[in-house]
């Protein structure tokens, strides 16, 4: 297609305005790794925007001394590999049963989840709930609630019955029932979907800071969103800061590093995880995301 | 439907049977038998959901029942089955609360500024996007857009916090180095700045995500519409306003719809995130879900808060009905 000139001045309008929107989408994050790479007390002078000035690695040598960040961390990793595992695992089987055509009372299973994707009861019964059956301060309160997810449970299903029924029918003459089925039939051509629903429930695992603050009283569970949270909350008064290190108090009395570095610190590495894998699986997604709305 | 050809072309051995058209659970000889003895002939399928049913049950359907505690003086002991009954008393309360006021206030005009500002700016990203001709381009811009998405609330307020901060934050660098202001500003400090602050961030996180789904209608479009438009002498301008926008407008119309439910839905830890270190902007922030939140969890009213979380679901329902029936006369519906 020739391009006009009005076509042509658009085009470099809209090239103009996509690249003020990457930079505008890219710049916290930015200077948020440069002022966390920058010696403190340098920081507070100001001026700070796209180069470090005064380079240290202080900040993260701190950070990953600090015993509680680095429990913190250790807890976040153990539920998002945990959480995601037998989430999209049962999940996955949960759906593939759904989606048998002789399942006896299929239409009233799926009317049951369905209706659950307009209707809850919303944060306080779940509240009293999760304290009625005693998951306050336990683990697994992170795991079990979110194990099976009805939106994960209709992306699974609608890819699996659209999966040809002749593989299925083959094993089932042989005697096969749905378990290994679907353990060596089902699993082993699904892996673009499995992608997709493990990234999101990784991801969903990995930044929610929420639940603890309502289910966690002991420090020692606490993931590191909601430590960071915590740290992000006392910004403002410093000394509140240095409690979480003593190798940290004599480094902010000399004023090397301050609160303001190393929260930067600890939130790179709390990204970390997310930047490495979110943009290797973008083709996953984008094509998850679109079954998704398909469906909607 | 993307995966179907890729599965196919995978398991290979596929292709021989794919004529065969139904699956099904039961042998012919067992057509007949009764209810109870097909099910238990189905053991495997039915264990592999029952399981999954019985977590629903107890994770989402509880939870409806406990709705119930909003009439009731809900004691933590007793439970909801002791509670003594109280019928709309917490509604009562809600509604002649000092708080109320300014409580919907907000909740309304953040949702409102979400709807006006928020819900158009990923269609017009799409539209831009659309116009890239240059594949490698186009994937760079898109891959960066996603980046805040993936990123939590609490990494998204931790880098706000830090770009609004009055020493080093890089938005008073800025102002100040332009000469428009001549003293730090403490952003987030101040009502006046909040609603902003807040909307621009929900822009901010979510605007790369929320396009796709429009570029994906975007490439379903019709390209002899374009062809024929382009015959037409009708410059690419004029093709998004002739062609493209109608064209979507059905995907459009459902996420407004959508949108229009969510009316009391004005944010939740977007706000409790963004206003943590100051309560002095709590009469612009509070909306209907941090209120409930701190009222319920902070200070044990469970009942008041739950009454509120009814009045809400009910409200979305009602705007949700409303919005569909406009939709319908329009041609278009959720259901």
């Amino acid at each position: 297609m020739k391009l006009s000139l009005e076509d042509k001045i658009l085009q470099g309008v809209i090239y103009f305005l996509l690249l003020i929107m990457a930079f505008v989408m890219v710049y916290p994050y930015w200077n948020s790794l440069v002022i966390s790479f920058n010696v403190g007390q340098d920081t507070m002078l100001g001026g700070l925007t796209f180069w470090p000035r005064q380079f240290t690695l202080e900040n993260y040598r701190i950070v990953f001394q600090d015993k509680r960040l680095m429990d913190a961390f250790f807890i976040s990793v153990a539920r998002t590999v945990i959480g995601t595992l037998l989430s999209v695992f049962l999940t996955a089987m949960f759906a593939y049963g759904m989606s048998v055509k002789g399942l006896i009372g299929r239409k009233y299973y799926m009317i049951f989840c369905i209706v659950t994707l307009y209707f809850g009861g919303g944060l306080i019964p779940y509240f009293l709930l999760i304290r009625g059956l005693g998951l306050m301060n336990s683990f697994w309160v992170y795991i079990i609630p979110g194990i099976i997810s009805v939106w994960n449970m209709i992306i699974f299903r609608t890819f699996f019955m659209g999966l040809p029924t002749g593989l299925e029918e083959s094993a089932k003459i042989d005697g096969a029932n749905y378990f290994s089925i679907f353990f060596r039939i089902i699993l082993p051509v699904s892996g673009p979907v499995i992608a997709t629903l493990s990234l999101f429930t990784a991801v969903s695992h990995w930044n929610d800071w929420f639940s603890a603050t309502i289910f966690i009283t002991k420090s020692n569970l606490l993931p590191i969103q909601t430590v960071l949270q915590q740290i992000l909350k006392s910004n403002i008064v410093s000394e509140q800061l240095s409690q979480i290190s003593g190798a940290a108090q004599e480094q902010l009395s000399k004023k090397t590093i301050t609160a303001k570095s190393l929260t930067m610190a600890t939130m790179m590495v709390t990204t970390i995880p997310i930047m490495m894998v979110y943009p290797f699986l973008q083709k996953y997604f984008v094509k998850g995301v679109m079954v998704g709305s398909l469906k909607e | 439907m993307i995966y179907v050809q890729q599965s196919v072309r995978r398991s290979g051995e596929g292709e021989g049977l794919k004529t065969e058209t139904t699956s099904t659970a039961i042998p012919a000889r067992l057509d007949q038998a009764p209810l109870w003895k097909r099910f238990i002939h189905q053991w495997d399928v039915q264990l592999m959901v029952i399981p999954g049913l019985i977590l629903i049950l107890i994770f989402s359907y509880i939870p409806m029942y406990g709705l119930l505690t909003a009439f009731q003086d809900y004691d933590l002991f007793k439970g909801l089955m002791a509670s003594p009954w109280v019928g709309f008393k917490h509604f009562h309360a809600f509604f002649t609360d000092p708080d109320f006021s300014h409580v919907m206030r907000n909740t309304i005009a953040i949702s409102l500024l979400r709807l006006f500002i928020g819900f158009p700016a990923p269609i017009l990203l799409a539209l831009m996007l659309n116009e890239v001709r240059h594949m490698f381009f186009k994937r760079v811009i898109q891959t960066i857009s996603y980046l805040p998405h993936f990123l939590s609330w609490v990494i998204v307020s931790g880098l706000v916090i830090s770009m609004l901060s009055p020493e080093n934050g890089s938005i008073n660098i800025l102002l100040q180095s332009l000469h428009l202001i001549k003293e730090p500003i403490n952003f987030l400090a101040y009502p006046e700045y909040f609603w902003t602050i807040l909307i621009s961030t929900g822009v901010w996180k979510e605007i790369g995500f929320a396009a796709i789904v429009y570029l994906a209608a975007i490439t379903n479009v019709d390209p002899h519409l374009y062809e024929a438009a382009s015959i037409d002498g009708a410059s690419r301008f004029k093709m998004t306003f002739l062609v493209t926008i109608p064209s979507i407008a059905p995907v459009i119309t459902i996420f407004l719809i959508l949108q229009i439910g969510n009316i009391l839905n004005a944010g939740f830890e977007d706000i409790l995130l963004l206003t943590s270190n100051n309560f002095s902007i709590r009469d612009v922030s509070d909306v209907i879900d941090t209120y409930a939140y701190r009222i319920g969890i902070k200070n044990y009213r469970y009942s008041f808060a739950t009454a509120i979380g009814v009045f809400k679901a009910v409200v979305s329902v009602g705007m949700l009905t409303i919005a569909n029936a406009i939709a319908r006369r329009l041609g278009t519906s959720l259901w």
